[in-house]
C-alpha cells in the first residue's frame, strides 16, 4: 500500500483514500457508516450478504469487495439503497427462524440492530418457516442454525483466525446449510468454547453456553446506540 | 465392506494424482462406482486428498448428479425444461412412476432405478427428453418410456445401456462408434462461420505464422464479441489476459450451456469439435497459455468419449501438445473438465470454482478472471461458439468476419429453437435478423410470445416481434423458446422461477432468498389470492434482487417475472382481486386461514363476522 491518496464522492461528499482500500474500508476511515453484515475486521471480505451495496459511478457493488478507483462517485444513503438494504434485512429475517424475544443474543446480534436502524418492525415479506437443526452436541458451544443468515463469518474465523476448519456449507440455493467437520456434529470437531469463530457470530447461531444473560437485556451493545454509531462521529448521531 | 470402500476411495484419489484441485473428479468416481457419496467415503476422500471434512462434502452436496442417498444402477434423469413440459413431459412422468412402482425422487427397493427430474439438458429441440445414466434419450412418450424400463428390466446384467436405449442412431458424429447416440442435429440451416466445412490446422497453421499479438489483433479487427450472452470483445479479454502477470496462463472452454432451451453447443460438439479445439489452441496461442480446460456439462456426458478421440487424434497430427505444428516451444494441450449438474457453472468465475475442485460458487469480482483466475493464475474464459468464431476469424480474415451480420454484431449467431414450432433445432443466421424472418424459418405461426435468451432473457409478445436479434437490439446467448397462442405466460414464469430457486447457488442473499419470494407471490397470484399491490411487490422486489445479487444468475433470475409483468400485464390483472372496501386485504383467505389454525388446535374455531353472523 502505497502513501499516495486519492478522492472519492461518497453522496456528495469528498474523502481522501488510499490505493488498496475498499470502498468500506475507506468510507469507515472517513467516518461514513456504510451497513454491513457478513464483513469483519480482520477477515478477508466475502460479499455475500450484499447489505453494503452501495452505486458506484452508477452501478451497484458491494462496498466490501469493491476497492477504490480515484475519482470514484459513490451513493450510500439514498432512498433506493436504504430500501434495498431493507429489503435485504428482511430477506434474512423471513428465510431463518428468528424470535429475539427469546434469544439470548438479543442486545447483540446485528442483524436485530440493523433492522432497528432501518426502523424495520416487521418484515414485509412472508416467512418461509424453514426446518433447519439444532446441533447441541458440543458441551461448550450451542449450534442453532434457525438463527443463521449463512454469511460465513465462523466459516471464515476458523480458517483465518483460529487455523482450523470447523464449519462450512453444504447443500445449495434455499437449501444451502451450516455445516460442521464432523458427522456427529459440533462436539465431533476440534472446535473451542474460545474460538474467534464463536464470538464472530453476528447472530444467536453460535452461543458460548451458561453465559447466557450474564448481561443483562438493557445493558447490552445496541441497546443504547445504533449500530454503526461507532463509525459515524457523535454529531452526526444526534 | 468398509475397508473395502476405503480402499477403493483412496484409489480413485491416488488414480487422480492425490491432487485437490480434482476434488470434484474424485467424487463423480465414487459416485460412478457406489451410486452414492455416504459419510463414510467423504471421511475417505477427506483422509486421502488431506482436505476438511466440511469441504468435501461441501463439494458433494452442491451439484446435483451427486448424491448422499443411494441411487440405483440406473438413474433416469427426466428433463424438466419448459419444452419438456409442453410436449408432456407430466405424462411420461406419471408412465415411469407407474411403471416403476416409485414417485419422483425415489429408487426402487431392488436397488435398480432411481427417478428424478432434472433441469435443461440440451435436448430441448427434441423433448420430451431424459437421460438413463449418461445416455441421452430424446422424443420420449409415455409408452416408450415404459417400453425402455422393460427392456432394461429384461436385461439385469446389460452394462452397456446404449444397447438397449438406442434403437436408432441419430445424425452425423451421432452414429459415430464412440457416441452411438439417438440424438439428433437437427441442424435445420448452417452458415458460413460455424456450419462450413473445415480442415483441421488451416487457422492454427495461419495463426502460428503470426505473433500471438498480431492473432489479438485479428480478432479484434473482426470485432468478434463473446456468444455467452453478455457480448464482451473477445480481443480485449485475451489481451487482458495476456498483459497479466503470471507465471501460468490458462484459456478455459466454457461448455456448460445450461441456459434452459439452448443446445447449439451439443451440436457444435459434436459437428465441429475440430473447429472448437483449434479456436481454443489460437486463443492459447495469443494469450501465452500451454493448457486449456474444456468445461463439459455433465449432460453431455455421452460425447466425452468422441470427443478425446479428437483431441488425440489432432495430438497425433502435431495440432495438439508440443511444438504445435512443429513449432519448438510453442505447446498446448487440453483437458476435459466434467462438470456435475449445475447451471451457476455456466456462470464464468463459478465454473473456475468448479474447475479448481471446489463448490461451484462464483467469486468475487475485481479481480478478474483475465488477472486472476483458474488457481489464481491469469485465465481466459470464452464460449464454444465464440472460440469456433475466433479460429474461422484467422482462418479465413477478419475483413471476411466483419463483412457479416451488422456494424456492432459482426459475424453469425446460432440459435436454439425449441417449443411451438414445426422446425426445432439449431439455426446459423446472421447477426441482425429480424425475429418474423426466424418465425418464418422455424415455421411459427404467430405465436403468442418468444422466450429469447432463456429464462434469463426476455418474454415478450407481439409487440417486440419487428425486433432482430443482435447485440444492440435482441442479445442474447441464441435459445429462443417459441409459445403458441393458447400458452399461459405467467405459468411459463413460474416454471422458470422453479427452475432458479433450484439452481442458485445460495451464497447471496438477494438470489438465494428473492426469487423463492418472487415465486411464491407469482404462484398466489395464479392461485387467484393476489390483489393490485401485489404487481408493485413483484416489481419493486424484483428490481432489488437485480441490483443486489452478486452474480449473473441472480441479476438475470428476475427476468421472467419482470418481463411478463411488462408485456404480459394483463394476464396479471385478469387474476387479481380487487379491495372489498370494507379494509379487509382481498388476498387473505380467512376460511383458509382459520382451516389451518383449527387442524392445528384440534378443535373447531368460531368466527364472527361483521354483522354477527358466522
Amino acid at each position: 500500500m502505497s502513501d499516495e491518496t486519492i478522492t472519492l464522492t461518497v453522496d456528495g461528499q469528498r474523502i481522501p483514500a488510499r490505493p488498496g482500500q475498499t470502498i468500506l474500508e475507506a468510507t469507515e476511515a472517513a467516518g461514513i457508516y456504510v451497513p454491513r453484515l457478513c464483513w469483519m475486521k480482520e477477515l478477508l471480505p466475502g460479499g455475500s450478504c450484499r447489505v453494503c451495496t452501495v452505486r458506484v459511478n452508477g452501478r451497484a457493488q458491494a462496498a466490501c469487495t469493491q476497492p477504490v478507483a480515484s475519482g470514484m462517485v459513490i451513493e450510500n444513503d439514498t432512498p433506493e439503497l436504504r430500501r434495498l438494504r431493507r429489503d435485504i434485512v428482511d430477506m434474512l429475517f423471513v428465510e431463518g427462524n428468528h424470535f429475539c424475544m427469546f434469544c439470548e443474543k438479543s442486545g447483540n446480534c446485528e442483524l436485530q440492530a440493523l433492522a432497528y436502524r432501518f426502523g424495520i418492525t416487521a418484515p414485509r415479506f412472508p416467512y418461509l418457516f424453514p426446518q433447519r437443526e439444532v446441533d447441541a452436541s458440543h458441551p461448550e458451544i450451542l449450534l442453532d442454525r434457525n438463527r443463521c443468515i449463512l454469511c460465513a463469518r465462523c466459516v471464515r474465523a476458523s480458517r483465518e483466525l483460529d487455523g482450523k476448519a470447523v464449519f462450512g456449507f453444504t447443500g445449495r440455493g434455499p437449501g444451502k446449510r451450516l455445516a460442521v467437520a464432523s458427522a456427529d456434529g459440533l462436539a465431533g470437531t476440534d472446535a473451542e468454547r474460545g474460538d474467534r469463530a464463536v464470538a464472530a457470530c453476528p447472530t444467536g447461531t453460535l452461543l458460548p453456553k451458561r453465559v447466557g444473560y450474564a448481561v443483562p437485556v438493557g445493558r447490552r451493545r445496541f441497546d443504547h446506540e445504533p449500530i454503526g454509531a461507532e463509525i459515524e462521529p457523535a454529531t452526526a448521531s444526534e | 465392506m468398509e475397508r473395502f470402500k476405503e480402499a477403493a476411495v483412496a484409489a480413485i484419489c491416488d488414480g487422480l494424482g492425490g491432487d485437490r484441485g480434482r476434488l470434484l473428479d474424485v467424487l463423480l468416481e465414487v459416485q460412478r462406482q457406489f451410486g452414492q457419496i455416504d459419510g463414510e467415503s467423504i471421511d475417505a476422500v477427506a483422509a486421502a486428498l488431506g482436505v476438511a471434512r466440511v469441504d468435501v462434502e461441501g463439494v458433494a452436496t452442491f451439484y446435483s448428479f451427486l448424491s448422499s442417498e443411494p441411487t440405483g444402477r440406473v438413474v433416469i434423469r427426466l428433463c424438466d425444461d419448459v419444452p419438456d413440459q409442453m410436449m408432456g413431459a407430466d405424462q411420461v412422468a406419471e408412465a415411469l412412476e407407474e411403471e416403476l412402482g416409485i414417485g419422483v425422487g425415489e429408487t426402487t427397493a431392488d436397488s435398480e432405478f432411481t427417478l428424478l427430474r432434472t433441469s435443461c439438458i440440451g435436448l430441448s429441440d427434441q423433448a420430451p427428453a431424459a437421460l438413463f445414466n449418461d445416455v441421452p434419450v430424446p422424443n420420449l412418450g409415455p409408452s416408450s418410456s415404459r417400453r425402455l424400463v422393460r427392456e432394461i428390466r429384461a436385461h439385469p446384467r446389460e452394462v452397456d445401456l446404449g444397447k438397449l436405449l438406442v434403437r436408432e442412431y441419430g445424425d452425423g458424429a451421432n452414429s459415430h462408434d464412440l457416441v452411438r447416440s439417438a440424438v439428433k442435429n437437427n441442424l435445420r440451416r448452417p452458415g458460413e462461420v460455424i456450419f462450413a466445412p473445415m480442415a483441421p490446422g488451416a487457422a492454427l497453421t495461419k495463426a502460428l505464422a503470426m505473433s500471438p499479438a498480431e492473432v489479438i489483433r485479428e480478432v479484434k479487427t473482426a470485432r468478434l464479441r463473446g456468444r455467452g450472452g453478455a457480448g464482451f470483445p473477445t480481443g480485449m479479454k485475451w489481451e487482458f489476459t495476456r498483459a497479466a502477470e503470471g507465471a501460468e496462463r490458462y484459456l478455459v472452454c466454457n461448455a456448460d450451456e445450461g441456459e434452459p432451451g439452448t443446445f447449439k453447443d451439443r451440436v457444435i460438439l459434436t459437428e465441429r469439435p475440430d473447429l472448437l479445439f483449434e479456436g481454443m489452441t489460437v486463443g492459447g496461442y495469443a494469450i501465452g497459455a500451454r493448457q486449456g480446460i474444456l468445461y463439459l456439462r455433465a449432460e453431455y456426458a455421452y460425447l466425452r468419449r468422441y470427443l478425446e478421440h479428437v483431441l488425440a487424434r489432432r495430438r497425433e497430427q502435431g495440432l495438439l501438445g508440443q511444438s504445435l505444428c512443429g513449432r519448438a516451444g510453442i505447446d498446448f494441450d487440453i483437458r476435459i473438465q466434467m462438470g456435475a449438474g449445475a447451471y451457476v457453472c455456466g456462470e464464468e468465475t463459478a465454473l473456475l470454482s468448479s474447475c479448481e475442485g471446489l463448490r461451484g460458487d462464483p467469486k468475487n469480482r475485481p479481480p478478474f478472471p483475465a488477472q486472476r483466475g483458474y488457481l489464481g493464475r491469469p485465465t481466459s474464459v470464452n464460449n464454444v461458439e465464440t472460440l469456433c468464431c475466433a479460429a474461422r476469424i484467422l482462418e479465413l480474415g477478419p475483413g471476411w468476419f466483419a463483412s457479416l451480420g451488422s456494424r456492432q454484431s459482426t459475424g453469425t449467431k446460432l440459435l436454439s429453437i425449441s417449443g411451438d414450432c414445426t422446425r426445432r433445432g439449431v439455426y446459423e443466421v446472421h447477426f441482425g435478423t429480424p425475429l418474423a424472418e426466424i418465425f418464418a424459418l422455424c415455421g411459427a405461426d404467430e405465436p403468442l410470445a418468444v422466450q429469447v435468451g432463456g429464462p434469463s432473457g426476455q418474454l415478450i409478445g407481439a409487440a417486440d416481434f419487428g425486433r432482430s436479434v443482435c447485440f444492440d437490439d435482441l442479445a442474447t446467448g441464441g435459445a429462443l423458446v417459441l409459445f403458441a397462442a393458447w400458452r399461459d405466460p405467467l405459468e411459463i414464469a413460474s416454471r422458470y422461477m422453479s427452475f432458479f430457486v433450484h439452481e442458485s447457488c445460495g451464497f447471496c442473499t438477494p438470489c438465494r432468498v428473492g426469487n423463492v419470494l418472487l415465486k411464491e407471490r407469482l404462484d398466489r397470484i395464479r392461485a387467484g389470492l393476489g390483489e393490485p399491490a401485489d404487481l408493485d411487490y413483484l416489481r419493486e422486489l424484483g428490481e432489488s434482487v437485480k441490483t443486489a445479487s452478486r452474480c449473473g444468475l441472480g441479476q438475470t433470475s428476475p427476468n421472467p417475472v419482470l418481463s411478463t409483468l411488462a408485456n404480459f400485464r394483463p394476464a396479471y390483472e385478469r387474476l387479481l382481486r380487487q379491495p372489498s372496501g370494507d379494509g379487509a386485504q382481498p388476498g387473505f383467505d380467512l376460511a383458509a386461514k382459520l382451516a389451518t389454525a383449527s387442524a392445528l388446535a384440534g378443535r373447531r374455531s368460531v368466527h364472527v363476522g361483521p354483522q354477527g353472523e358466522s
